[in-house]
């Protein structure tokens, strides 16, 4: 009995040593967490920061989730409160939520001291770090700035055969297209399911945002909107005979897609046009770095062209990507992340970050010849921003996000009509507004 | 005269301040991981709440419960699980039933087969979701379809149509369950006296005689039980939903309560209105519970 206590007691001294020493580590060595998408740019994240690493000592660890959890395990850790994140790099549709959740840190009297706003893409500012909207209050910094774009396959466009047949067909000359009844009689052109060959590969998927961002720049550019920003007034807005109509197309265009289109995101996007299926393929510009590279694109890495999103008999819009770097109320290491953040957005950091893939909001690097002629797709991404839209970003915006989800979901099942679908949309997103007090005066 | 005497041990415990000893950090615990969650969420069914945001939650009364009724949309997910149910128990009930039947016989490596047709319900449901993602994949690469286009014209878009997506989340749900099943029914069929069976034969009676008169009576409560936890379950589906059909599509036409919970409460973070549906669920789950065990109890009554 006596060996026995004895050992209890050794096992506890060299338990508490240990735990110790695990402690006296932690103080010895800071680091920081910073909790990303899974993707490229978190990978270039991750080496840009090995030189934060070399000039401060603190180590930089940039965690990966899988796009489609992404919200979802923030969001939780954030409900929790866990300081398990130092640096969020959320979605622009989060600032509402977050920042009314006081989940993201106010930066706005640190911004204003420490970092030279006027640097930074303006409309990149407002996207992705002011909330609300044209108020001067940021929560974050721009990190990431995307758009929608597409991919084409030069080698079919270029192809003088194909070249002749399209215009005999179609009375005009194949060329990347510049409106949406262009890119609708491109994608019928190649439709060849019996050489496996599709016209287009875009986003139909319920999962996350998926149709939502690819439609809504259909919808945005065919005459529709989500609604009044002013008085949040959604019926009339939404549910208008131009969104019907945007609604309309992007069902049509499902028949130049291949079978499985209708669960593609990004990553099936990618998949299908790597993989030599389709003749065009829309993705946000971060994930074209993918497709020029031999190793993940063996048919078509020299042989893609790309090309802004497509205007619409109403106006060009394309959906904003992108993504800010805000940092969690519930971090330890607040003071260390607005140290990194400061290092971050310096001109020659930013230089370094878009050599390495990343698309940066500094003004004077996106502008630069070194950045347009850095990859084949940066051209037509600069080009991209004049006409760059976003989602509702206010608090309610994933309940907002569910219901168009859901319902554009349906609409291209065919189990709704356009219209049935968005009357369903305008009612509970004015619905969502009432529950909110919108509405309250 | 020692027996009178209360026990006490020989630190002055009587036996019921002991029994308390024992049973109060099962208690505490209960209490705190079961009913208090049961109780609070119950409170929060009756408020506007969301965890997501620092407002503390305000009392609505039954706004949530009516909302939630009143809304076409969710009788629309309560049919789509219904009718996933009722396909999916159905299937598993005659396909593991069958499997038992099979198995309730002396051939050679019946260890292997019963323990390889008991693999699917050992896999997490996620996994089995992936794999059949693959297999089901709407296109010629699809694993399904490949083999099948001989026979077609165009690939059949299992997750892709909204009138195939449910009968593909039905034979992946049935894969995985049906063993199940068969588990429980084997357990049933092995314990049927083989007296039984020598006397019928005795008596000359026929197969379909025995199995309508012996074999089924003496299995009907076991298998009872398997189709009161495969509804159960069923009603709760989720995961591979989640997965194969991402997220209840095309459209809603596999969206089931579960999965429309999951994104009320976990995306959306409306935990007011989650925890009403999730009462809503349990009633009627409840409620089908009930049912089952009613009709066990005449079983057993007749038994006896």
């Amino acid at each position: 009995m006596k060996s026995v206590r004895i050992s209890l007691v050794l096992v506890l001294i060299l338990t508490l040593a240990f735990v110790t020493a695990l402690k006296a580590d932690d103080h010895q060595s800071q680091s920081l967490t910073i909790v990303w998408a899974e993707w490229d740019p978190a990978n270039y994240l991750q080496e840009l920061s090995k030189d934060f690493t070399a000039e401060t000592g603190i180590t930089v660890d940039v965690i990966q989730i899988p796009w489609p959890n992404f919200q979802d395990k923030v969001f939780t850790a954030f409900v929790g409160k866990s300081d398990l994140y130092d640096i969020v790099i959320g979605d622009s549709q989060w600032l509402g939520r977050n920042s009314q959740g006081q989940n993201y840190i106010n930066l706005t009297d640190w911004i204003n001291e420490n970092i030279d706003v006027d640097s930074i893409y303006g409309p990149a500012m407002t996207a992705f770090a002011e909330y609300p909207k044209g108020s001067g209050t940021y929560w974050a910094l721009p990190a990431e700035v995307d758009a929608a774009g597409y991919v084409y396959r030069k080698d079919l466009f270029e192809d003088p055969k194909e070249m002749a047949a399209f215009q005999e067909k179609y009375g005009y000359a194949l060329a990347p297209p510049t409106t949406y009844d262009q890119l609708r009689d491109i994608a019928e052109f190649f439709t060849r399911p019996a050489q496996d060959l599709y016209g287009i590969a875009t986003w139909y998927s319920k999962e996350y945002d998926g149709i939502t961002m690819g439609f809504q720049q259909v919808m945005w550019s065919f005459g529709g909107t989500y609604g009044d920003a002013e008085n949040f007034k959604v019926d009339g807005y939404i549910n208008t005979e131009d969104a019907a109509k945007a609604l309309d197309f992007y069902t049509d265009l499902l028949q130049f897609a291949p079978p499985d289109a209708p669960n593609y995101y990004w990553a099936e996007t990618l998949n299908a046009y790597t993989a030599g299926k389709v003749a065009m393929a829309m993705n946000y510009f971060a994930f074209f770095p993918g497709v020029v590279n031999p190793e993940t694109n063996p048919i078509s890495h020299d042989k893609s062209g790309f090309f802004v999103a497509p205007a619409g008999p109403k106006g060009h819009y394309i959906s904003i990507g992108g993504q800010g770097m805000s940092i969690s109320s519930y971090s330890k290491n607040k003071d260390l992340a607005k140290q990194y953040m400061k290092w971050f957005m310096q001109k020659p950091v930013q230089e370094k970050w878009a050599m390495l893939g990343g698309f940066t909001p500094h003004k004077e690097v996106l502008q630069s010849d070194a950045f347009k002629t850095a990859t084949p797709f940066n051209e037509a991404f600069a080009a991209s921003f004049p006409y760059l839209r976003d989602f509702w970003a206010v608090p309610e915006y994933a309940e907002l996000l569910e219901v168009c989800q859901t319902n554009w979901s349906e609409a291209i099942s065919k189990i709704k009509s356009a219209k049935e679908a968005l009357d369903t949309i305008a009612r509970k997103h004015e619905e969502i507004f009432e529950d909110a007090g919108y509405y309250d005066e | 005269m020692q027996a009178n005497l209360p026990h006490t041990t020989s630190r002055g415990m009587s036996d019921y301040q002991l029994k308390m000893a024992f049973i109060m950090p099962t208690m505490i615990l209960l209490i705190l991981m079961n009913i208090f969650p049961l109780l609070w969420s119950l409170y929060l069914s009756f408020h506007r709440y969301k965890a997501s945001m620092p407002a503390a939650p305000r009392f609505i009364g039954v706004r949530n419960y009516s909302r939630l009724l009143a809304d076409p949309e969710i009788w629309g997910y309560f049919q789509t699980t219904a009718y996933f149910v009722i396909l999916a128990v159905a299937a598993q009930f005659f396909i593991g039933f069958g499997l038992a039947l099979l198995l309730n016989r002396d051939f050679r490596y019946k260890g292997f087969v019963t323990t390889l047709l008991l693999l699917p319900m050992m896999l997490s449901p996620v996994v089995v979701g992936l794999f059949w993602r693959f297999i089901l994949s709407s296109d010629n690469a699809g694993l399904l379809n490949f083999f099948l286009s001989p026979f077609l014209n165009s690939p059949i878009g299992w997750t892709t149509h909204p009138k195939v997506a449910m009968l593909a989340v039905v034979i992946v749900d049935t894969w995985m369950w049906s063993p199940f099943m068969m588990l429980i029914a084997l357990a049933g069929l092995s314990a049927v006296p083989k007296y039984l069976y020598e006397a019928a034969d005795v008596d000359r009676a026929s197969a379909w005689f025995k199995f309508r008169w012996i074999t089924l009576p003496l299995v009907s409560p076991l298998l009872l039980i398997a189709l009161l936890f495969r509804t159960m379950d069923a009603f709760k589906m989720f995961d591979i939903v989640y997965v194969l059909t991402r997220e209840g599509g095309p459209g809603t036409a596999t969206e089931t309560v579960s999965m429309n919970l999951y994104k009320l409460a976990f995306r959306n973070y409306n935990t007011g209105k989650a925890c009403a549906m999730a009462y809503i669920l349990l009633i009627i789950i409840v409620a089908l519970s009930n049912i089952y065990v009613k009709y066990l109890n005449r079983v057993k009554g007749e038994e006896a």
